[in-house]
């Protein structure tokens, strides 16, 4: 947490509500976006218990399991979810457009739109996880066969986390985490993890302050949580007899169908509230302005949803349980690539998020408050147009002469110099900078390439330039160290050995 | 009985002492120096109830369904003379149990008081432990003890495992599932802890009988179901570093004079109900008992201690509710408006304070002129 970030929740319990933490929205919002939430069995490795599905506000589908220790009983869960979710993928083939690249010389195809996954918290995206990874490698022949649409429910659910795990990716988003990043409470982040005490002190009912709603949040009674983990006191109470009588029902084959509309009345009932909550948190993050960036990333999440769903249309395997260490290797770089270009492009996008980097020194704001921008360099072969400009701030200056700072207002981010740092008996600090690109190729600048005289303007040592992509070695000359190449891929496939997997 | 057994007794009052259990012990390492933890658990008070009695009950509970799947696992690792944790133990783990034999401590007739049980335990680990040579043994819930903070606490592991090279085993039976070689890690530290917690019981157990207390390996044996499955594994867990932080801490609590000694005399926190049923005393009095002993709320109580939302509510206003990483950006400063109005140049802020209130008012600076371009 940043300083200003906790100043902020410092403002929230004073003033008693939430406290905005960005100009902009730095997450995006599909139109139609699956809201997804889950409910597992206490004491399970996973067991869905239930999910409301749907991509409606006023048209939620609910599915339960009534035993979820019966093994078909899943598997019937997985396809019907399964049924949903690529039913709802592929509403987003038929839209393709044409993307120049290589200058303009080649052309490739995406999707126009992705689909989008909406879950209440990261337990959602653990849910997601681990039902993709007990889905995946399930056979549709042999001893133990499912329907085809498990495995490819298992897939899906994989690509959706992984994307989860790719920073500035908006394909899978877990709601907690969507508005505590636009959001400060006047609570710990432990406390911001529940979604009802959330949006309590973002939208309190009126005549409370948040921290009140936030406190008659917490109730289970009035707002069940919201999952995947039920709540132990309505498990006992509630759940457990009905499931009891389910059982009796179906032991005796009498009221069967009477036992299981009971137990989906129950569930329904848990997962209401926060079906609305989800709906009412996507109409506070909409209203909110989307940052430069997003729709950039969005077109990243549909690349990789553009590709993710030739490598399914080609038979691709399913993800291995493991990545090997080339694999591995890549992924994470790529990772930390993206994480780095995800920071720089919220400051840029987001006074907000700026000035996080103002108050640390790695960036300013200021006046020009003077300018040559028609400045020639001569001491070289080749005269150069450098313009210089002198701008005054009153934020703190770290940077030293000779540093090279970027302008998130200036055309592709203008480059300047630091040629001196001068701080002033008022406590501002002069900062002369030299332009050195960014002004065309003649040697009086294009218009408006300079900034001028009297123009706030921000320079930071952040950059999202084009960073090189790292050297790894291909999977066949994985070193020794790395425990050598590993298995050809066909042995990661699924086996009959998968499919006999018990799912107790 | 001592004075500070006199006076933990007073603090009390009627209520039967709660017990400690590996859990609690386990529990007692996270919040070190929260003074009222120290004290309620020292004297042995029922904080659930008294939680419950003056209206911030705890919220935690156990699932039913949790327990069931829990015993089913043990059950079903435990069948057949413990079969299947053998190969197990031999196969996964090396340990070279060549032939055992099973003895189960449950009480056998059912009313064994703990004491006998204890003494049986007592006798049959240390018997095992001077025949170095003998076969292996697997010792089904046999009964511990530890000293806390002055009360004898007992304790049930689940199993202890002994190796006929003189090594004894804590093995810790958990349901939660070890998927693809990952399980969670909250589950798995708090596993880990309460192992700790009986290898320590252990030790003593030994130490006192007159054997080297490390025969009792600080590498215990966790089983969980793997992947999605019933099927059993295991994995050898080291509890050095737990070891450490518990024997830290119970002998911290064993220092708890000190913190008497600062306490008003009458302090108690009995509510034990009269002849008619009613507790004797009102839920306004047993807040002012809480309040005469300091507490250190942190959000992260919410999850271990039944008091914590009585603290939570106590602790509104502070910058630790924050968090411990917003108090700490905060400088430290306790209160939230104090902080607010030193970053808003509303109130000078103390000598030790300086370096904080420079940072907060810059960033309030920032936040003003920002949030001038934003609407709520």
């Amino acid at each position: 947490m940043s300083t200003l970030t906790t100043l902020a929740r410092a403002e929230a319990v004073v003033e008693g509500v939430a406290q905005r933490i960005t100009t902009v929205r730095h997450v995006h919002l599909a139109e139609r976006p699956l809201v997804f939430i889950p409910l597992t069995m206490a004491g399970e490795a996973n067991a869905p218990l239930a999910a409301m599905v749907g991509d409606d506000p006023d048209d939620a589908t609910l599915l339960i399991v009534p035993q979820p220790r019966n093994r078909d009983q899943r598997f019937a869960f997985a396809a019907e979810l399964a049924n949903i979710l690529v039913c709802y993928i592929d509403s987003f083939r038929s839209d393709i457009e044409e993307v120049r690249t290589n200058k303009g010389k080649d052309v490739r195809h995406r999707y126009a739109d992705a689909p989008q996954l909406l879950v209440p918290n990261p337990g959602g995206v653990g849910f997601t996880r681990l039902f993709g990874r007990s889905t995946r490698f399930r056979r549709t022949d042999g001893d133990y066969p499912v329907d085809p649409s498990v495995p490819l429910l298992g897939r899906w659910l994989t690509y959706f986390f992984e994307r989860a795990e790719h920073p500035g990716s908006s394909a899978l988003v877990a709601m907690t985490q969507a508005l505590s990043m636009h959001w400060a409470t006047g609570q710990s982040p432990l406390e911001d993890a529940q979604l009802a005490a959330f949006l309590a002190w973002i939208a309190p009912p009126p005549g409370m302050t948040g921290a009140e709603a936030a406190a008659a949040a917490e109730d289970p009674v009035t707002w069940p949580p919201a999952g995947p983990a039920t709540d132990p006191t309505f498990d006992n109470e509630v759940l457990a007899p009905a499931m009891a009588a389910y059982d009796r029902a179906v032991a005796t084959d009498s009221q069967v169908a009477r036992r299981r509309d009971e137990l989906e009345d129950i569930l329904r009932s848990q997962l209401e509230p926060t079906w609305r909550q989800m709906w009412q948190a996507i109409s506070l993050l909409q209203d909110l302005p989307a940052g430069a960036h997003v729709p950039k990333r969005w077109a990243e999440d549909r690349d990789a949803f553009t590709n993710f769903t030739a490598y399914l249309d080609e038979g691709g395997f399913p993800q291995p349980r493991r990545d090997g260490a080339v694999v591995a290797a890549r992924k994470l770089h790529r990772m930390e690539r993206a994480l780095t270009s995800y920071d720089v492009q919220r400051a840029y996008d987001d006074p907000m998020v700026m000035a996080d980097y103002r108050l640390t020194g790695e960036a300013f704001v200021g006046e020009v408050t003077a300018a040559h921008p028609t400045r020639i360099d001569d001491s070289g072969k080749r005269r150069a147009l450098r313009p210089w400009i002198a701008v005054t701030t009153g934020d703190p200056v770290l940077v030293t002469p000779g540093t090279t700072l970027f302008s998130p207002e200036q055309p592709n981010g203008q480059k300047a110099r630091v040629m001196s740092v001068a701080q002033r008996d008022d406590g501002t600090t002069g900062v002369v900078l030299e332009l050195t690109g960014g002004m065309g190729r003649s040697l009086t600048p294009a218009p408006g390439t300079v900034p001028e005289v009297g123009k706030r303007i921000c320079y930071t040592t952040l950059s999202d330039s084009f960073m090189p992509p790292g050297a790894f070695p291909s999977r066949e000359e994985t070193p020794w160290t790395h425990g050598g190449p590993p298995a050809p891929y066909e042995d990661s496939a699924p086996t009959a050995e998968d499919a006999r997997e018990e799912w107790s | 009985m001592t004075n500070v057994g006199q006076r933990l007794a007073a603090i009390r009052g009627g209520g039967a002492a709660s017990r400690h259990n590996a859990r609690t012990i386990a529990a007692l390492t996270t919040n070190p120096g929260c003074a009222r933890r120290a004290v309620l658990d020292c004297a042995g008070v029922d904080k659930q109830r008294l939680a419950a009695y003056v209206d911030y009950p705890a919220r935690f509970g156990q699932s039913r369904f949790a327990i069931t799947r829990g015993n089913a696992f043990e059950a079903q690792v435990k069948a057949n003379g413990c079969a299947e944790l053998l190969r197990l133990l031999r196969e996964r783990l090396d340990l070279e149990i060549p032939e055992v034999s099973y003895d189960d401590l449950e009480s056998v007739a059912g009313r064994e008081s703990q004491d006998l049980r204890y003494a049986r335990s007592r006798a049959l680990l240390t018997r095992a432990a001077a025949q170095a040579e003998g076969a292996g043994t697997l010792f089904d819930h046999p009964l511990l003890r530890l000293e806390v903070a002055g009360q004898q606490a007992y304790l049930e592991p689940d199993l202890i495992a002994f190796q006929h090279d003189g090594q004894f085993h804590v093995v810790e039976i958990k349901s939660f599932a070890v998927i693809d070689g990952q399980a969670d890690s909250g589950k798995v530290a708090s596993a880990a802890i309460q192992a700790a917690v009986y290898v320590l019981a252990m030790r003593e157990l030994l130490g006192e009988a007159g054997f080297d207390p490390e025969i009792v390996s600080h590498d215990v044996v966790l089983v969980c179901p793997r992947d999605f499955s019933n099927q059993p594994m295991a994995v050898r867990i080291d509890v050095r570093k737990q070891l450490a932080v518990l024997r830290r801490q119970l002998s911290r609590m064993t220092r708890i004079d000190a913190l008497l000694a600062d306490l008003p005399a009458t302090l108690s926190f009995d509510f034990a109900p009269d002849d008619n049923g009613v507790p004797t005393r009102s839920p306004a009095a047993l807040v002012a008992a809480l309040e005469a002993v300091e507490a250190r709320y942190s959000p992260e109580c919410l999850a271990s201690c039944e008091l914590a939302y009585f603290c939570r509510h106590e602790a509104r206003g502070c910058t630790a509710a924050l968090g411990k990483s917003a108090r700490d950006e905060m400088g430290g400063i306790e209160r939230v408006e104090t902080a607010l109005a030193i970053a808003r140049n509303q109130l000078a802020p103390a000598d030790d304070q300086q370096e904080a209130a420079e940072l907060l008012r810059a960033a309030a600076r920032l936040r003003a002129e920002l949030m001038s371009g934003v609407a709520g």
